[in-house]
């Protein structure tokens, strides 16, 4: 074995439980403000996606030993499960999970060999596959008459014997869904966001757990395990774009600050569009992969189809990655231009 | 609608006269397939293949009469890459025409040597040096190892001897990284 | 002190391990009985012996002698008898041996004569060639020879000097320990460095981590009657190589695939001006060097060593231990495993790293790639590591050639922070081996290849000029025939027939001279063997009869 022959202390798995651990203050504000039943949906996650994990490797004659125990499931599992909606149905979170873990991971070759970010292409399946459940959210507490307990949660994640008009009660559109639908309906931007669900600025809740993900990547930032160039250029290409549109048109696309505290965006641009292995590697490959998800993520969320952006716009930018690389490899340490012949 | 069938007309014939001056422009000169395949031949031009050397083994693959697996030399990777280069799907190497033999040069033992000529008039690159009743000697830089010289030698005084790894020539391995438990299909 | 530094990017800060060997006074190692001394000890062409077996050598006599301009003469570390001439163990990873000089020592340890060279008043080229002859090379690590260096090419002028007393590797402190107590020698040799190449500027450049050795080079400074700048530079790995030390010091970059001459700067290491200093002031050619014995060992500290002394004597000087699991030839992040310790101490021994399971802990298990780029976040050659890896793992030799292969200096920063252990290093040298040996094999063919072409040339020539000949021999018979009116009138075609059977007799005669030898006794292996070559000449006769289509259709 030759040099070098000592190593710094970091690993795949140190990075990994860094990542989750900057997931927990977004989660502690997920439970205040949406109840307990967020936890359940991650457990149930955790437990697919580390039992997919597992049966991936056996079938492919890896040993579970360090693969199953470097946590890279147990993010994907994360991000997705904080990406479904509360209260979403236990069959809604495995399909996901699994499409996760085995699709788009697995069968890509595994860790490090996917192209596209897993847990975006697990949520993307499910929002194409089953939109009304994905857009069903139960909604912040402050707004619902009464909240369910932790074991009611389990209940109707689970299917149980709960009541429809319990749950009409907890569950009302997301922010966005309500924009777009009251766009739709030929109301104005102003009027639409005097809905309660609203909030201060960007979506009663929504708004404080953004602001708990931008902590917890702000923490990753720290530590040096994500860089500044993709979260910073993400956050700007959706300020910018929707901005712009606002600028024009006040009263048919939403304020910048709305997007940029409109569920999903911080955790996308610190935790989901931050994923090294389908992500941009070169400095200005990442600032062109931030600016250009942030881009068709408003775009996305202005014509498109559906009501959020997020996991569409890093999906399309994981396609542009190889070519976003290649044409922006760095100056080199003396400057060369061209591959030279090699030195005799 | 004429002026429609004169722009039409117009273009095509502007484009014409583009394709016509580039064919000629742009010309290649010889048979640039024979040339990528011959540059993939290892030109030991031993003629194991059946072919008089690796020039006219690189024609014949070109127009399609012969075989990609029938240079020994060139080896299983030869292969691959001649199956690379022409899209086609690489066979194993066709044992009829010799198996690959590691690297070697032809030496001469000059204690043997009748200075017949033999081994001069046979040695496809001319790497043999000496005159009539002379002692020969191998050019051992030059030299294919095509072992042509072996069988015009009336006193046997030709052998092959192996190209050893030496300090100079020495390099780094593949490193090895295992990921699986079992050695299986798929890189990891 | 008042010099503006620059940084370069990337580099890490593994623990130093300085102290264990860098308190201790330098201890002169022992005589060995028997001295091995590989001819190859420098980049370049090896020595040629000059000594046979059972001749008697001095200490300092030159026993092998530079071959080219890129080469350094070696010589013999002590007095005694050549016992041997052949391939011996070195110390190079491969644990392939090499043509070494074996010398059984004879305990006098006596010198040749030798002398100071007024350097001031020798021409530089034969300054040169004197320094060439006394086996100087760089013993920074490269062991590139310092005479070739120390020519400043066209313009006679290289207007900065750098002395590199960096050190950067962790564990290793032979230049500290040289700069601490030789500083004033250290500045003798920087004397005739700027003599050789007229440099103006001269900054010593030596991190912030060894301040005795600062304080002594600056006290030695003083004493000089040249401005020589002690520069003190954070202590951060690579921050000794020469590329970054340019870069720290003076702010500017080596062109890729240039020479620092050509931004008029020149680097050496403080080991070489010391080994310089003695050879020009003492005539002392290179046939001893400091060397660092660290690591899982009893006292670690520092040996003057005689070229040519068996590695395991130092360790056993230095205590050795029980739990030794490898012994490294250099530092941690560079240094390579040593196949045996029997193998010499060669000039570029500066360091011999005992390792143990509790000092270094085998690394773990590699991991796939996770393009964390960390690894280009820490490459002082500023390349992307986990591209390169991408197309070395693959095989893609040319991509891996443009984005830059050659450039890396194999520094070992990227596997260093690689958080899925991936040893990157070992994949860029495998890339760059297979490059170098598929550039030869192409050599190789495309000389083969014009050479056999040459050769169809030759023989269609030798064909035409032997039809032409035979064409006019003919022609002349017959007119000599048709001269002679007093035969029998022989027609045209008697005379043709005539001619023919001449020939053939002759071509009979001579087939019948040439009936080789030794097919009389054969073991059936061999006859298999000729009756299978045969049956492929025939087959390749037969062709030849029937000429391609290709050759009749162009």
């Amino acid at each position: 074995m030759p040099s070098p022959f000592i190593i710094d202390r970091s690993s795949v798995t140190q990075v990994m439980a860094w990542v989750l651990a900057a997931l927990l203050p977004g989660i502690a504000v997920y439970v205040w403000v949406f109840g307990p039943g967020i936890l359940v949906t991650l457990s149930l996650a955790t437990v697919t996606a580390l039992a997919a994990e597992a049966a991936m490797l056996k079938a492919r004659s890896y040993p579970a030993q360090p693969f199953l125990t470097d946590l890279s499931a147990v993010v994907t599992a994360w991000l997705l499960a904080l990406s479904l909606p509360a209260l979403a149905p236990w069959w809604l979170i495995v399909t996901g999970t699994l499409f996760a873990i085995v699709v788009a991971k697995h069968l890509y070759g595994g860790l490090g060999q996917n192209i596209f970010n897993p847990a975006m292409v697990g949520y993307a399946v499910l929002i194409v596959s089953f939109p009304v459940q994905m857009t069903q959210w139960a909604g912040p507490l402050e707004l619902t008459a009464a909240p369910l307990t932790l074991a009611q949660s389990a209940s109707v994640i689970f299917g149980g014997d709960v009541s429809k008009a319990t749950l009409d009660a907890v569950t009302m559109a997301t922010p966005l869904d309500s924009l777009r639908t009251g766009l739709l309906q030929q109301h104005t931007v102003d009027e639409i966001m005097t809905q309660p669900v609203f909030g201060h600025y960007g979506g009663i809740g929504f708004e404080w757990l953004a602001t708990a993900f931008l902590l917890g990547g702000l923490v990753l930032w720290a530590l040096r395990i994500i860089s500044w160039q993709v979260p910073l250029a993400f956050l700007a290409g959706i300020w910018l774009t929707a901005g712009f549109l606002h600028f024009f048109d006040a009263g048919r696309f939403g304020a910048p600050w709305f997007h940029l505290f409109a569920p999903s965006v911080m955790l996308g641009a610190f935790f989901i569009a931050t994923d090294p292995v389908s992500g941009a590697t070169t400095p200005r490959g990442k600032l062109i992969f931030g600016l250009g998800a942030g881009f068709l993520t408003i775009v996305i969320r202005t014509w498109g189809g559906y009501p959020d952006g997020v996991a569409f716009a890093i999906l399309l930018m994981n396609l542009c990655v190889p070519l976003i690389d290649q044409y922006t490899q760095p100056r080199i340490y003396g400057g060369a231009k061209k591959a030279k012949a090699p030195p005799a | 609608m004429l002026a429609a069938i004169l722009v039409m007309a117009g273009i095509a014939v502007a484009i014409g006269l583009a394709l016509g001056w580039s064919a000629i422009r742009f010309k290649v000169e010889g048979n640039p397939l024979a040339e990528k395949i011959d540059a993939i031949l290892p030109q030991t031009q031993c003629g194991q293949c059946g072919f008089l050397g690796c020039r006219p083994y690189a024609e014949a693959i070109a127009k399609g009469e012969a075989d990609i697996n029938l240079c020994p030399p060139g080896g299983e990777e030869g292969v691959k890459k001649l199956a690379d280069l022409l899209g086609v799907e690489p066979k194993p190497l066709d044992e009829s025409h010799g198996a690959p033999k590691p690297k070697s040069v032809a030496f001469i033992d000059e204690q043997t040597c009748i200075g017949c000529t033999l081994c001069i008039q046979a040695c496809p690159v001319d790497a043999i040096s000496g005159a009539a009743k002379q002692m020969h000697t191998i050019i051992a830089a030059e030299c294919t190892g095509c072992e042509l010289c072996l069988p015009p030698c009336p006193v046997d005084c030709i052998t092959m001897v192996p190209i050893a790894e030496d300090l100079p020539h020495w390099k780094w391995k593949h490193p090895v990284v295992m990921l699986k438990q079992v050695s299986g299909d798929s890189s990891a | 002190m008042s010099r503006e530094l620059f940084k370069f990017k990337g580099g890490v800060h593994p623990p130093e391990h300085k102290t264990e060997s860098n308190a201790r006074p330098i201890h002169a190692a022992p005589l060995p009985r028997k001295l091995v001394i590989p001819l190859r000890q420098h980049i370049g062409n090896p020595a040629k012996p000059l000594v046979n077996v059972g001749d008697r050598v001095l200490k300092g006599q030159m026993i092998g002698e530079a071959d080219g301009t890129i080469s350094a003469a070696v010589h013999a570390s002590s007095s005694g008898i050549v016992t041997a001439i052949d391939l011996q163990p070195v110390p190079h990873i491969s644990g392939l041996p090499d043509l070494c000089i074996s010398i059984e020592t004879d305990g006098r340890d006596e010198w040749i004569e030798h002398g100071p060279l007024d350097y001031r008043t020798l021409a530089p080229a034969d300054l040169r060639i004197r320094l060439r002859d006394l086996g100087l090379a760089g013993l920074g690590g490269a062991v590139f020879p310092s005479a070739v260096k120390l020519d400043p090419g066209a313009t006679q002028h290289c207007p900065t000097l750098i002395i590199n007393g960096g050190e950067c590797e962790p564990w290793i402190t032979c230049d500290d320990v040289l700069m601490r107590t030789r500083a004033d020698e250290i500045l003798q040799g920087v004397a005739i460095m700027r003599h050789l190449l007229g440099s103006t500027e001269i900054l010593v450049g030596i991190e912030d981590n060894k301040p005795e050795a600062v304080a002594a080079m600056h006290a030695a400074a003083a004493r000089m009657d040249f401005a020589v700048e002690i520069v003190v530079v954070p202590a951060r790995y690579p921050g000794g190589g020469a590329k970054q030390m340019i870069q720290v010091l003076t702010g500017r970059e080596v062109p890729s695939g240039k020479l620092s001459t050509d931004i008029g700067i020149q680097v050496f290491n403080v080991g070489t001006a010391y080994a310089l200093a003695r050879a020009v002031h003492h005539g002392e050619p290179l046939i001893s060097r400091l060397v660092t014995v660290t690591g899982h060992v009893l006292r670690p500290q520092n040996f003057e060593v005689l070229i040519g002394t068996p590695m395991h004597t130092l360790i056993t000087l230095a205590g050795d231990r029980d739990g030794t699991t490898g012994v490294l030839m250099g530092g941690p992040m560079m240094g390579m495993p040593m196949p045996n310790l029997d193998v010499p101490v060669v000039k570029a021994t500066n360091c011999i790293l005992v390792q143990s399971a509790e000092l270094f802990p085998p690394l773990p298990k590699a991991l796939p790639c996770i393009r964390c780029t960390r690894c280009a976040d820490a490459c002082p050659a500023e390349l992307q590591p986990q591209e390169l890896f991408r197309f070395a793992k693959a095989a893609d030799f040319g991509r891996a050639q443009e984005y830059h292969l050659f450039d890396c200096i194999e520094c070992g920063c990227c596997s260093y922070v690689c958080p899925s252990h991936i040893p990157l290093v070992d994949f860029y040298r495998y890339a760059k081996g297979e490059i170098w040996t598929r550039e030869k094999d192409k050599r190789a063919a495309d000389l083969a290849r014009e050479r056999h072409a040459f050769r169809q040339f030759r023989q269609e020539r030798e064909k035409k000029e032997k039809a032409e000949k035979l064409a006019a021999k003919a022609q002349a018979k017959r007119a000599e025939l048709a001269a002679a009116p007093d035969a029998a009138a022989p027609s045209e075609a008697d005379a043709k027939k005539a001619l023919i059977a001449a020939a053939l007799a002759r071509a009979q005669a001579k087939k019948a001279g040439t009936v080789p030898k030794n097919t009389d006794h054969l073991s059936p292996g061999t006859q298999q063997e000729i009756e299978e070559i045969e049956a492929r000449r025939a087959k390749i006769r037969e062709l030849a009869h029937q000429p391609l289509e290709s050759e009749e259709k162009p």
